[in-house]
């Protein structure tokens, strides 16, 4: 069953039901009993009464006479279904029937001497209160006819059964309108969910919630803004690299038009030396775009490695392809036992190498790119530090967005370097910082994770 | 004729500074909106080519400012933003046409000399004078329906006459149409190039005006 509301409906129906089915057997058991009590107490009262009568001698005791001839005792007034219920007879100690009451049983009611006891007579059981009295020598017997009981029980739990029979279904419409009217919410927020557009968004309205439904709602709507946040990403991404590609197409068009229209030789080979450089740079792009959205897609939280930091800067220094005339140079002994850190090696990789392209793309023909580890307050850092003009201080807090290009912008930039080791410090738990050296030049700084840090 | 370009990527802007200029064009070429600000503000261009992503700001401010000074030199915007939107904010903010990138080298310079015609006042493609007729399109010069062969700044000389028939136009004027900044101007240029073209199209076809500069003449010597 799929329909909230048919099965609450169904639950709630049956459990009224239950309920009413247990009360009304309470009743019944209860009833009964009482009934009994009462009955018997009756009993006891109409014999007593009786034999009260015979020993004030108000009722002559035909104590030798036909038994037949003594119709003695005060039937109880009553209306017609309880006519006659109770039935007496007056026996003598030595057994003679000396008198009973009206349609009571010729037979003896019971052989008990006293008390209560139950006697089967033609078929019908009779419930029988016993008084021996042996100063009167009689022993005066009330009877009631069991079956007289049971219809008066009976009665009782018609009386019971039928108001809960018509209730019954009262009660099921009642809950299914109360079921409609609390289920409104519901039903509202899945209407207005199922009427929108699959690229709508805009969050459902929050106001006057039911407590219940809330925490739904409002885990939707985080849901649709954490959605259209990755979308509005997504979408200014896509649009600022289709910017980005679309420039140097221009450029590599251009030039090929150029290539093809002049006769020049000097014309034609510069342009052919343009399309050669634009061809690397837009591939740079390329391969930077696809590390970007790597890093964006990957795991939130990648598995952190505590190993030496050395190792590794040295093997990225080692596979950078040869940087024209400027030198890549790593600080310091081959074999130091550099600083220890926490990190995530592909992320740190990235970063490393985004930073010392950017380096080089940088430093002046037959410049200098210094690459240093260092360990500072159990922090390992490594530096990556070029002679170029540096990045204008305005334009420092900016250099890590994605695709800006400052004025100081190289010829193969694409201006996602810096963004992307921005964010491949950001996910690894290191920090990246910029600043202009003193002596002229960039100083970039990957702060590594602490090394004790556990996370 | 004299433009400016304005576009911050390096290979793009020497594309388009060889490119049209192979096109006729006297380019004059810059990175920034600050550099194209003061390059309008020195000097009369008879066209800009504008990108609108520039390091310093956007294309549409210098335009902005150009248009607020009433200057109504013909701008093309050329952008990777081509966007239906994006052209509409261009055109409406004053640019007289909008150029997608990557495009078509001789696409941009037909846009271009269109747009520098339109400044003009002018709706001819073709230039005529007295038998002489000149495309700048196709950058050839004719007389009486026979091909007269010019150089570059042979036919950048004569054009700057055509336009302006009737008008004298000052060697100074000349000189700023014909070279950029990087180069080097010759003292007697101009004269040169007048008395090549005369030699081949009739000496009386262009008058000095001494001390003023040079017109078209008005009646057959």
């Amino acid at each position: 069953m799929s329909s909230i509301r048919t099965r609450l409906f169904a639950v709630l129906v049956a459990s009224t039901g239950l309920v009413w089915l247990l009360a009304t057997l309470w009743i019944y058991v209860d009833t009964e009993a009482e009934l009994e009590r009462v009955l018997d107490a009756r009993l006891t009262e109409a014999a007593r009464m009786v034999r009260s009568l015979l020993a004030e001698g108000r009722v002559e005791l035909a104590l030798g006479g036909d038994a037949a001839a003594a119709a003695v005792a005060p039937a109880p007034a009553g209306d017609r279904p309880y006519d006659r219920q109770l039935s007496c007879q007056i026996w003598s100690l030595d057994g003679r029937l000396v008198g009973r009451s009206e349609d009571a049983p010729r037979d003896r009611l019971t052989d008990a001497r006293s008390g209560f006891s139950e006697t089967v007579i033609d078929g019908e059981t009779w419930r029988v209160y016993t008084i021996e009295d042996a100063e009167l020598g009689v022993r005066v017997m009330v009877g009631d006819n069991v079956r007289v009981r049971d219809r008066l029980v009976g009665g009782v739990i018609t009386g019971l059964a039928l108001p809960a029979g018509l209730i019954v279904p009262f009660l099921a419409a009642v809950i299914w309108f109360s079921l409609r009217r609390g289920m409104a919410p519901l039903n509202g927020m899945a209407r207005m969910l199922s009427s929108r557009a699959a690229s709508d968004l805009r969050p459902l309205p929050d106001e006057n919630l039911p407590r219940e439904i809330a925490p739904a709602v409002h885990a939707l709507n985080g849901l649709f803004r954490r959605v259209e946040a990755a979308r509005e990403r997504e979408k200014s991404f896509t649009a600022f690299a289709a910017h980005e590609l679309k420039t140097p197409l221009a450029g590599l068009k251009t030039q090929a038009q150029i290539a093809l229209a002049s006769g020049d030789g000097a014309v034609h080979a510069n342009a052919l030396r343009q399309i050669s450089a634009g061809v690397d740079r837009v591939s740079r792009l390329v391969a930077q775009l696809l590390d970007l959205a790597a890093i964006e897609a990957g795991d939130r939280a990648p598995a952190l490695t505590r190993a030496p930091v050395r190792p590794l800067v040295a093997r990225v220094v080692a596979e950078m392809p040869p940087a024209r005339d400027r030198a890549i140079v790593l600080a310091g002994a081959e074999d130091a036992a550099g600083p220890v850190a926490r990190f995530e090696p592909a992320l740190l990789t990235l970063a490393l190498r985004n930073l010392i392209e950017n380096a080089v793309n940088h430093a002046p023909e037959g410049g200098t790119v210094v690459v240093r580890v260092e360990a500072e307050a159990g922090r390992a850092r490594i530096v990556v530090e070029d002679d170029g003009p540096g990045i204008p201080p305005a334009e420092l807090p900016h250099v890590t967005e994605r695709f800006f290009r400052g004025r100081g912008k190289s010829a193969t930039g694409s201006g996602l370097g810096l963004s992307i080791a921005q964010e491949a410090m950001d996910q690894t738990g290191g920090a990246l910082s910029l600043a202009n050296r003193a002596a002229g030049g960039l100083a970039a700084t990957l702060t590594l994770a602490r090394q004790e840090e556990e996370r | 004729m004299r433009i400016l370009v304005v576009e911050d990527d390096p290979m793009l802007l020497d594309g388009l500074s060889v490119g049209l200029g192979l096109a006729g064009f006297t380019v004059d070429a810059v990175q920034t909106c600050e550099d194209a600000s003061s390059a309008l503000a020195a000097q009369d261009y008879d066209a800009v080519v504008l990108d609108l992503m520039l390091p310093d700001g956007s294309g549409l401010d210098v335009l902005a400012a150009l248009r607020r000074r009433k200057d109504a030199t013909p701008v093309v915007l050329l952008t990777a933003r081509d966007q239906v939107a994006d052209r509409i904010t261009g055109l409406d903010a004053g640019a007289d046409d909008y150029v997608g990138k990557p495009f078509d080298l001789d696409e941009l310079a037909a846009r271009v000399r269109a747009a520098a015609r339109r400044g003009l006042g002018r709706a001819d493609t073709v230039l005529e004078w007295r038998g002489v007729t000149l495309d700048p399109a196709r950058q050839t010069a004719s007389r009486d329906g026979r091909g007269v062969p010019l150089t570059r700044r042979e036919f950048g000389v004569l054009r700057a006459l055509m336009e302006r028939p009737g008008t004298t136009v000052s060697r100074a004027v000349l000189e700023e149409m014909l070279y950029g900044w990087q180069e080097e101007v010759e003292s007697n240029a101009v004269e040169v190039h007048i008395h090549h073209l005369r030699g081949k199209l009739g000496a009386g076809f262009i008058k000095t005006v001494r001390g003023l500069g040079y017109r078209l003449a008005e009646e057959s010597p």
